[in-house]
């Protein structure tokens, strides 16, 4: 095994795919020669090029839509949104184009487009570039949506991504660009199933589902449950909200008997409330009370780093509630 | 105009034919309550789809409207298949999922007609992207309306075509009427291509019932693009005969104009000039007429007979089976 970042998992994933494709381009604001604010595509410039790394107007509309228009005639395009939250400037190209075309068509085309963005909260960007937008995403009929948490997830999530022949949204997180942990070698072409769960930790008390940066914060709150209370929590991380593996969840929670969902969306109608029906309609009986949910307050994200603090859900937040729930 | 020959414009001529009868036949359809949903004709216009396509290579794209039928026929869609989709049926180019507003022959180049107004264009300039990038060849037109010109996403795509020096062509089809509303309500400038100069491309603005003068201006447009030297954008000033959709009572049109409109009839035009400077019969005019006539009355025929899709097949094609991983 290899130790990466975050960051240069991503980094990796799409030279590797560069490489091994030569129809796989970058197109984005600043992907070019700058390599991004987060170093994201860094030397992937200088390798293969302006003419398959793309740096574009300030357009999100119009970029992601000529992305789709490209996919469906031959190119694989991997397509970078800054922040989550600018994917609100391209929902037509993502909703009404790439995710229908294929159907509207009666399967004249495919639409192999990758889009990946950063968001989640924690690093005092304000209301406007800390939101977790995935779930509006997984309401829609022909996209795929990702949330990988490691440096492994993104490697092999992001391949799968480039890969895969329908539009994939890739949502990464700001928070964790600088996080490393192991990764396989160089040359190992590792990739993950887009639509699996994983469990990151096994216990027998509680299952606890995060999503992205909430991962890291089940862990650590698990470790606390079990040092302090003896509290042995399951700690799944969903890795994919679309196509969501509801079975790797709801067998645990047969084992359990509880439930508790951490995300930094907003609670209505997110992928922690789609989980609770899936649960509830296909293993009503597993459940020995009423599900918990984590999620910050029902307002948008504050600038004011002590006032973040409070609005996301972290560690000791989760083994609160869920001390307070096994009561 | 020395270059056309008759043959062509003999071609040009049947493929205008063609669409007339195509939307003649499915505007009265759907008065019968034979086509569900809405559609969008483009009887008036056909100079504009044919003038354009009759410059294109099978392997060259078009991005269209939700005006498009005349654009699928022009680039060589099957009007079977394009009746059949209409009337939502199983043997549809979409097997009825998509129906008029996406009707669309990607075999042919023609990336379909779209319901997001506006949107061909930045479609049209990723068709471009990879003719440049996989260096085909091909060039892309991306058809659109003066109403579509007032859409962020025109000058989106404008810019980047131009920064990119795609190959490329956007085709204003300024029909007078965006929905229900007239030109001046979308646009303060006299002509859409007088913004060309702002995305540093050549513009023009012809007479887009001179199905001659399209072809010609298209020409050079698309050799330009081939050669590398990136996009155009072409104004067709025209007239669209009916509403913006079937049953549009078109109270937003001035007594008379649709009747004057109509004295210049694309097609009656072209006949002009197949009979004055081609020397052609009008028994061969007449002939063409007939037989393009009775094809789409076959297109309807088949359409009326084909089976309705069923329900088992609701979410086929949502998906592309995986390839690749």
């Amino acid at each position: 095994m290899a130790k990466l970042k975050y960051y240069q998992a991503f980094n990796r994933a799409l030279r590797e795919e560069m490489v091994r494709d030569e129809d796989v381009i970058v197109m984005g604001e600043d992907v070019g020669e700058s390599g991004g604010i987060f170093a994201q595509t860094r030397g992937l410039h200088a390798e293969f090029g302006g003419t398959r790394v793309r740096d574009t107007p300030i357009a999100e509309n119009g970029f992601v839509s000529a992305a789709v228009g490209a996919a469906m005639t031959g190119l694989r395009p991997v397509v970078e949104i800054g922040f989550e939250d600018f994917l609100t400037c391209c929902m037509d190209p993502l909703v009404n184009q790439a995710a229908k075309l294929r159907y509207m068509l009666g399967g004249q085309v495919s639409v192999p487009l990758t889009v990946y963005t950063f968001g989640s909260g924690g690093v005092n960007a304000g209301p406007q570039h800390s939101q977790s937008l995935g779930a509006w995403f997984a309401q829609v009929p022909g996209l795929k949506v990702v949330t990988p948490s490691t440096p492994r997830d993104v490697l092999g999530l992001f391949k799968s991504a480039i890969r895969d022949d329908n539009p994939v949204l890739c949502l990464f997180a700001k928070r964790l660009i600088g996080s490393s942990g192991e990764v396989p070698e160089d040359g190992a072409d590792f990739t993950l199933p887009i639509g699996r769960s994983e469990v990151r930790r096994e216990g027998g008390d509680i299952t606890i589902v995060g999503v992205s940066t909430m991962v890291r914060a089940a862990l650590s709150a698990a470790e606390s449950l079990a040092e302090d209370n003896g509290i042995e929590a399951e700690v799944i991380d969903v890795m994919s909200l679309s196509p969501l593996d509801s079975d790797t969840i709801i067998a645990s929670v047969k084992r359990t008997g509880q439930l508790c969902i951490v995300h930094e969306a907003h609670a209505p109608c997110g992928i922690g409330a789609e989980i609770i029906a899936r649960v509830v309609e296909q293993a009503h009986g597993a459940l020995k009370a009423a599900p918990l949910r984590i999620t910050p307050p029902f307002a948008p994200s504050p600038f004011a780093p002590v006032l973040e603090k409070a609005y996301l859900p972290n560690a000791a937040r989760i083994a609160d509630e869920i001390r307070a729930l096994l009561a | 105009m020395s270059k056309l020959d008759q043959q062509t414009v003999l071609a040009m001529h049947r493929t205008m034919c063609r669409i007339r009868y195509f939307e003649e036949a499915a505007s009265a359809k759907y008065k019968e309550g034979d086509l569900p949903g809405f559609i969008h004709l483009s009887i008036g216009q056909e100079a504009c789809a044919v003038g354009v396509c009759s410059t294109l290579e099978p392997s060259d794209y078009i991005t269209s409207t939700h005006r498009g039928h005349g654009h699928c026929l022009a680039k060589g869609g099957d009007a079977k298949l394009m009746m059949a989709e209409l009337f939502a049926k199983q043997a549809g180019y979409s097997q009825g999922r998509g129906g008029s507003m996406h009707i669309a022959d990607v075999s042919v180049g023609m990336l379909g007609a779209n319901g997001i107004v506006g949107q061909s264009m930045p479609l049209g300039v990723g068709a471009a992207l990879t003719a440049q990038v996989k260096e085909s060849g091909a060039v892309a037109v991306a058809f659109f309306g003066e109403g579509a010109s007032g859409a962020g996403v025109a000058h989106e795509a404008m810019n980047m075509a131009s920064l990119w020096r795609l190959p490329l062509v956007f085709f204003c089809e300024a029909n007078r009427y965006a929905e229900l509303s007239p030109y001046e309500t979308h646009v303060p400038v006299a002509n859409v291509a007088d913004r060309a100069p702002a995305y540093d491309m050549p513009g023009v603005t012809i007479d887009g019932g001179d199905v001659l003068a399209v072809h010609e201006t298209m020409r050079e447009a698309v050799a330009r693009a081939r050669g590398g030297q990136g996009p155009s954008l072409i104004e067709a000033k025209t007239y669209r005969w009916h509403g913006h959709y079937e049953g549009d009572p078109q109270v937003y049109k001035p007594e008379g104009e649709t009747e004057a409109e109509k004295k210049g009839d694309p097609i009656l035009r072209v006949e002009a000039v197949l009979k004055e400077r081609f020397g052609v019969a009008e028994a061969a005019l007449t002939a063409a007429h007939a037989e393009e006539k009775a094809a789409i009355a076959d297109a309807v025929t088949f359409a009326e007979q084909a089976p309705d899709p069923t329900p088992d097949g609701l979410t086929a094609n949502v998906y592309a089976e995986m390839g690749g991983v």
